[in-house]
């Protein structure tokens, strides 16, 4: 058995971020863990610019942002293991993982940061009826055919789901000599990225068919063609407007679920409504020494944020290797009307020393209305915004000041008002 | 010339082939599909029946108990994942507490062992998620759960092995009596033999048809199911069907050998025997009448549906025996529930005409013994490292949800009558089979499939024929 310091679970952007953070802050028996042939995680499919504009003040593409830190990672050697993929995984931190080299490989960690990503939501959990023929895959698979072996999965789609993913490949499948006949969304407003609508399908006018679903899927052995209606406001499809639209290929953009089915091993406790753990200001879950960052804890709209949280969390398992983290008194952090969710779940005030973001997410699209933060019933922070839409992460910043102020408080809510 | 030709590699079939291979007989298997199993057996309820559901006096019924006590040893001899859960038949009604009781004396008289009514108290502390509405059940503790493939693959590798022949992609287009026998013509060749069996599934009656003035009709009947997330793989523990009511039938609720959970089926005649579409009506329909039996269904964990075409005769019984007016020529036809279960007997019955005609001598040399695909996750840690040292393919985990290695997956491809396809791999090994639907080792497993096979990866299909997963390079239109 080896023994590890600080095991990071994930070669992504998060565990590579958290990795560097970590060796910066003076942790050296330190060792991330990938299941890949490389580093990078699924930034090296992503070859569409528009990285790393907030932590690099640049555009990047995925592969250019992720080499970024694989060269921090070797510079400050950083140890790593590449096609290992971790099995099991209990709360005791210890950690058994797999690879053609080292065989089964046990190792036990004093802190562990989680950084295994998010998957795509299949077909079956939309449970879309029809046939099951090829010709239907999920956006990211169809990404890493196109972009990292140079296949085409299809000639002529339609496209389930406007998420950011969903809405690069009807870039990328048009630019490859593909035709795209619509990205259909079940939602009025997109999942996506206001910029990329108008980057990916305006500029190349693929039309967006909000309030629209796929209802039936043609074909025996091959996609032959897919049926769309569009929805009522109980989104129900209206079969009466059904719509035939002959295709070879479904792509299914239609959201990401964390992947934390190792988590769960190790008895980490996950909210159900972001499907990623429950931490703290440093991301530190329920289970003591195990930390979560990047889509594994809750799915982001933009890398450089999995780089910033990834930064906190990993200063926190230091400083908790160090035992400098402080546990008490901690505040829960609720969205109420309005928020869906946010994250940290629970702040413990003496570990802030200026400021601390919460993020959070809408559950609706609502203009010209207040975002409020409350400290049990008092308002510290009245901000009108302009728009708040579900896909696009919001944060607002709380100071040490203001905890200061509210030192008593019991919880701090996220609250969208109209006045 | 053949001795004998089998049509069909359902597992109905190939449980014929393995019978048929303990003989000194040319046996060979013609199959209209790439692989094994790819009908009806590929899409049922996996369930080993413990028999009280037939009427008394019909074949169904004759060997269904039977067939259920021989899958203890069978699945030890090919190595096939089995396990005697139990069954339960909720009532929901004090009114039809009577016929609950019918259907254990049913069960009795067909020989079932070991059944009972337990109240609801005895109920709720067998399986505490049922619904509050079952007020008593009928438990068959000799019920069983199987994986109706893998059971499949097993007969057929072991047939394989002992000398059946298999064709793959052979549709039978006629069949001629001849002096001999009779001479199958295929979209593929012709092939001759003294006797023919048709375990042609949803197209038994087609094959019949070739041959016999006594005409059978298989209208295919449709059977809709929801497949759920293992992290809800046991919620329940034994099979929960629903006592019969003048509304229908009832669905199942129940794991799965493979540690999900199965809902389904409904019941809708259709005209097309090749329509495996599901409809968004019968999935409701399904996930509706599921939520009887349980306390709460956990639709949020639903990773796959599908829909499974049962082979259903207007007789409402198996037909099993020599065609009268096609000597030769045998019938194992419209083979629906409990067909998985009575396959076995169903192999030894067929074999039993074909001694009977045939008089040929036993093999000396026949090995019952099939080892499967050693599996990755069910080993201890020693074990994988032992497997992983002797085979390095085996640290590979190609399949992240199910955990199966590139081991398994080329022991798919390589073992005899081989993994061909994506589907292939998946029904041998798992991989794809998991929460993310494939959406990991698509990719990973088409590259494989690809390199083994020695084939481009725009010729790996799904499932044969034009169901191609790639179409071609990028740019190459522009």
């Amino acid at each position: 058995m080896q023994e590890f310091d600080l095991v990071i679970i994930g070669g992504g952007p998060a565990g590579l971020a958290a990795a560097v953070a970590a060796k910066e802050q003076g942790i050296e028996n330190l060792l991330i863990l990938e299941r890949e042939n490389k580093l990078g995680g699924i930034l090296n499919q992503c070859i569409h610019n528009g990285f790393g504009l907030q932590v690099f003040k640049e555009e990047l593409t995925g592969p250019e942002y992720a080499d970024r830190f694989i060269n921090l990672v070797k510079e400050k050697k950083i140890r790593y293991k590449t096609n290992t993929m971790v099995i099991d995984l209990s709360k005791d931190k210890l950690i058994t993982a797999v690879s053609k080299t080292d065989g089964i490989l046990t190792i036990q960690a004093k802190a562990i940061i989680l950084a295994m990503g998010c998957r795509e939501r299949p077909r079956g959990a939309l449970n879309i009826p029809g046939a099951r023929c090829a010709g239907i895959f999920t956006a990211g698979t169809a990404q890493k055919f196109v972009n990292i072996e140079g296949m085409m999965p299809g000639k002529n789609l339609v496209i389930l789901g406007s998420g950011d993913i969903g809405l690069i490949m009807a870039r990328r499948m048009t630019l490859e000599g593909a035709h795209v006949n619509a990205v259909v969304e079940l939602m009025p407003y997109s999942a996506g990225l206001t910029r990329n609508i108008v980057q990916c399908l305006d500029d190349y006018e693929i039309p967006l068919k909000l309030s629209h679903t796929v209802t039936n899927i043609v074909g025996k052995d091959r996609l032959e063609g897919v049926y769309i209606a569009p929805v009522d406001e109980n989104r129900k499809p209206i079969l009466a407007e059904e719509e035939y639209i002959p295709c070879d290929t479904l792509l299914l953009s239609v959201g990401l679920l964390p992947e934390n089915e190792l988590s769960k091993k190790a008895s980490v406790k996950l909210s159900p409504i972001t499907g990623g753990a429950e931490v703290d200001e440093g991301r530190e879950t329920n289970v003591d020494g195990i930390f979560a960052c990047g889509n594994v804890l809750h799915v982001h709209d933009l890398v450089d944020n999995v780089t910033e949280e990834s930064y906190i969390a990993g200063k926190a398992a230091v400083k908790y290797l160090k035992g400098l983290r402080i546990q008490s008194d901690r505040i829960e952090v609720k969205a109420k009307d309005g928020a869906r969710y946010v994250v940290p779940k629970y702040i413990n005030p003496r570990n802030i020393e200026k400021s601390l973001d919460l993020s959070f997410r809408v559950k609706d699209i609502y203009k010209d209305h207040y975002l409020s933060v409350y400290f049990d019933d008092s308002r510290a922070i009245h901000h009108k915004r302009k728009i708040m839409a579900p896909g696009e992460m919001q944060t607002v910043k709380i100071t040490s000041e203001m905890l200061n102020a509210h030192s008593l408080c019991s919880e701090i809510s996220i609250v969208i008002e109209k006045e | 010339m053949h001795d004998v030709l089998i049509i069909g590699a359902g597992i109905t079939g190939v449980s014929i082939a393995r019978e048929l291979s303990r003989y000194d007989l040319k046996v060979c298997v013609l199959e209209k599909e790439i692989d094994i199993a790819m009908g009806t057996t590929k899409a049922n309820s996996a369930i080993v029946h413990a028999g009280f559901d037939a009427k008394p006096g019909t074949l169904k019924a004759k060997l269904n108990a039977l067939g259920n006590s021989m899958f203890d040893q069978l699945s030890k001899d090919l190595d096939f994942h089995y396990r005697q859960n139990g069954s339960l038949v909720l009532c929901f009604d004090e009114n039809d507490l009577d016929h609950l009781n019918q259907l254990l004396q049913q069960g009795e008289q067909n020989g079932v062992q070991g059944l009972m009514i337990l109240d609801k108290a005895a109920l709720i502390e067998m399986e505490p998620n049922l619904s509050d509405g079952a007020v008593a059940a009928l438990y068959a503790p000799t019920g069983g759960i199987v994986c109706p493939y893998e059971m499949a693959f097993g007969m057929a590798e072991n047939a394989y092995s002992n000398g059946v022949e298999f064709y793959f992609e052979n549709k039978v287009l006629d069949i001629k009596k001849s002096n001999a026998g009779f001479t199958i013509k295929t979209n593929k060749g012709t092939y001759e033999s003294k006797l023919v069996i048709n375990a042609a599934g949803v197209h038994s009656d087609e094959m019949n048809n070739l041959v016999s003035d006594s005409k059978l009709s298989i209208i295919p009947r449709r059977g809709e199911y929801c497949v759920f997330d293992k992290e809800v793989g046991s919620y329940v523990d034994k099979t929960i069907f629903q006592l019969p009511t003048k509304l229908g039938k009832g669905v199942l609720v129940t794991p799965t050998v493979d540690g999900n959970l199965l809902v389904g089926p409904n019941a809708v005649d259709i005209n097309d025997k090749d329509d495996l579409t599901t409809t968004q009506s019968g999935l409701d329909d399904i996930l509706r009448r599921a939520s009887l039996s349980i306390k709460k269904m956990p639709s949020h964990a639903i990773i796959a549906s599908f829909t499974g075409l049962r082979a259903r005769t207007e007789a409402d019984d198996f037909i099993i025996g020599e065609v009268s007016d096609a000597k030769g020529f045998i019938n194992a036809a419209g083979i629906e529930s409990p067909g998985l279960t009575c396959s076995p007997v169903i192999g030894i019955m067929v074999k039993d005409m074909v001694v009977d005609m045939l008089k040929p001598q036993e093999k000396e040399c026949f090995n019952p013994i099939r080892k499967g695909i050693s599996r990755f996750t069910e080993l201890n840690d020693e074990d994988r490292q032992n497997l992983i040292e002797a085979n390095p393919a085996y640290g590979n985990v190609i399949c992240r949800c199910e955990t199966i290695t590139e081991g398994e997956i080329l022991s798919a491809i390589h073992r005899p009558l081989g993994a061909k396809t994506i589907d292939g791999i998946k029904r041998r090994t798992r991989a794809g089979s998991g929460r993310c639907q494939a959406g990991f080792c698509m990719t990973r497993v088409l590259d494989i499939l690809s390199r083994e096979l020695q084939i481009p990866r725009t010729e790996v299909t799904k499932f044969g024929g034009e169901s191609k997963l790639l179409v071609g390079k990028n740019k190459e239109d522009i």
